[in-house]
């Protein structure tokens, strides 16, 4: 947790959300974080078709993960199916 | 001076659906269940009958009873529901949601005991254990107090200050079935005395929003807050309540000024209790019949008082210590049923309130009239004399808790 946050009276009332949910951070949940072997990968995409918070990324050459929101599930290593990606430790 | 009144013969419920009728409610979306069933059957009969313009949804559950009038009154809409028992029950989850988003909806709950084993009657188990959920809780004595309180309440929760949901009470049959002579406000009065209702305003990025869902001003009720939020939220409703103590007696005394009927300062009533030996303490129906009876014991000489608790949440315990603590002895009665408890909600509530005290009083409590048994003057007669008895010999009894009108 970020030690420095808003207090209750900087905060709607009511527990309404005031910013958009891309501004809150949730990759610190994570504990393990995948780790890509780019000589395996074949971009084959099968990682960002499973991955369920949409945390990899295509730009048409390469995939890339964002760790700001990726919890560490370990769905991409799973479904890979070269089995390039390790989850390792944080 | 007040406005002129019309006297009806009507029971408890049919007080409450006439409340939510001068309260001109946009919403209401309710479950028929027993005691509670007349005020929905009467105010789905205003509606059919085209005397209100309220939007009648008719839900499968109390669940789901809750649930549209929390999305009802996201909307912006004035909302009444009022359910009993098992309906409270199954509505608890949405109980907790309705006050922490600060849906002020006003909920009359016809108090009956909870199953098993089954049971329709009155009993204040099932509303004192939705105390812990954010609620402000108004207890009624009798149909005319239904009414008033039930047209305060929208005043209360609505209140700027406040915006929490308000739940009132009325003992199942005693006051819900039964025909009293009820005195209802002019429409026009009445729609003059509850206004209508304003969204709360809430503040994103220093800009004012209503808390609504408006398409103009987009935001998101109860979403996710984890443990870097959810204290902080859980803060500003606890301080929205404290907010609520001055608001309530604010509004019984405007209702004072319009009809002449005053429930001592909003929260407490007291009758008798400055020199008295004993008081009794309790809430609802159970307040009249103490009162009967207190004032023939005065008439015998016998320095006896009570203390009606109106208003459960926010608990006025401050002034419930001012008033208590130099009476000798108190008792606290409740139509309660608590296991392995040091006695129930109301008398841990007194107990508890009275511990800041330089003097304070023997307290005893009393569980009883549990399931629509009925508490007679002479059940109330013999708590006082009990009372009585252990201010002149000084000694409390060793069960300082116990059931009465119960066979052993």
């Amino acid at each position: 947790m970020p030690k420095k946050l808003p207090g209750s009276k900087d905060i709607p009332a009511a527990g309404v959300t005031w910013k958009s949910a891309t501004e809150y951070k949730t990759g610190d949940w994570r504990n393990k974080r995948p780790v890509r072997d780019k000589e395996k990968c074949t971009r084959c995409l099968i990682c960002w078709i499973f991955c369920p918070d949409a945390a990899i990324s295509w730009d048409g050459k390469d995939i890339h993960f964002n760790l700001d929101f990726c919890k560490g599930c370990g769905i991409c290593a799973e479904e890979c199916p070269v089995n390039c990606i390790e989850m390792e430790e944080e | 001076m007040t406005v002129k009144q019309h006297l009806m013969g009507i029971n408890g419920d049919e007080a409450v659906a006439y409340a939510a009728k001068h309260a001109l409610v946009d919403v209401c979306a309710a479950y028929p269940i027993t005691p509670q069933t007349i005020i929905v059957e009467k105010f789905a009969e205003f509606v059919a009958n085209g005397e209100v313009e309220t939007e009648f949804v008719r839900v499968e559950s109390e669940h789901s009873a809750l649930s549209a009038c929390v999305g009802a009154a996201a909307a912006g809409a004035r909302t009444f529901t009022a359910s009993a028992a098992n309906g409270i029950e199954l509505m608890h989850e949405v109980i907790f949601l309705a006050s922490s988003i600060r849906m002020p909806i006003i909920m009359a709950v016809a108090d009956r005991a909870p199953s098993g084993p089954i049971n329709i009657h009155g009993d204040s188990t099932v509303s004192l254990a939705q105390r812990d959920t954010g609620w402000i809780m108004i207890y009624c004595e009798n149909s005319q107090e239904a009414y008033d309180a039930t047209l305060q309440a929208f005043r209360i929760g609505e209140h700027p200050d406040v915006q929490l949901p308000v739940m009132t009470m009325l003992d199942g049959f005693v006051l819900t079935h039964t025909l009293e002579n009820v005195y209802l406000l002019g429409e026009k009065d009445a729609h003059k005395f509850v206004g209508r209702r304003e969204p709360m305003m809430i503040e994103i990025d220093g800009k004012p929003v209503p808390l609504k869902l408006d398409p103009k001003t987009p935001i998101t009720i109860g979403p996710l807050q984890l443990f870097d939020y959810y204290m902080e939220t859980k803060l500003q409703h606890s301080e929205a309540m404290e907010r609520a103590r001055p608001v309530i007696t604010q509004i019984n005394n405007e209702w004072a000024q319009l009809t002449g009927r005053k429930y001592g300062d909003g929260y407490l009533q007291p009758f008798k209790v400055k020199d008295a030996d004993a008081v009794l303490v309790t809430t609802g129906s159970s307040a009249g019949t103490a009162r009967y009876v207190a004032r023939q014991l005065r008439a015998q000489g016998k320095k006896v008082g009570l203390l009606k608790v109106r208003t459960f949440r926010p608990f006025p315990y401050k002034k419930l210590a001012k008033i208590l603590a130099d009476v000798p002895v108190v008792g606290v009665f409740e139509r309660t049923h608590i296991t392995g408890s040091f006695g129930g909600p109301l008398f841990t509530e007194v107990r508890s309130a009275l511990y800041e005290q330089n003097t304070r009083p023997a307290i005893l409590g009393y569980y009883g009239g549990l399931g629509g048994r009925d508490v007679t003057p002479d059940d109330f007669e013999a708590m006082y004399k009990e009372l009585l008895k252990v201010k002149t010999t000084g000694k409390a009894p060793r069960d300082l808790v116990k059931y009465v009108t119960v066979r052993k």
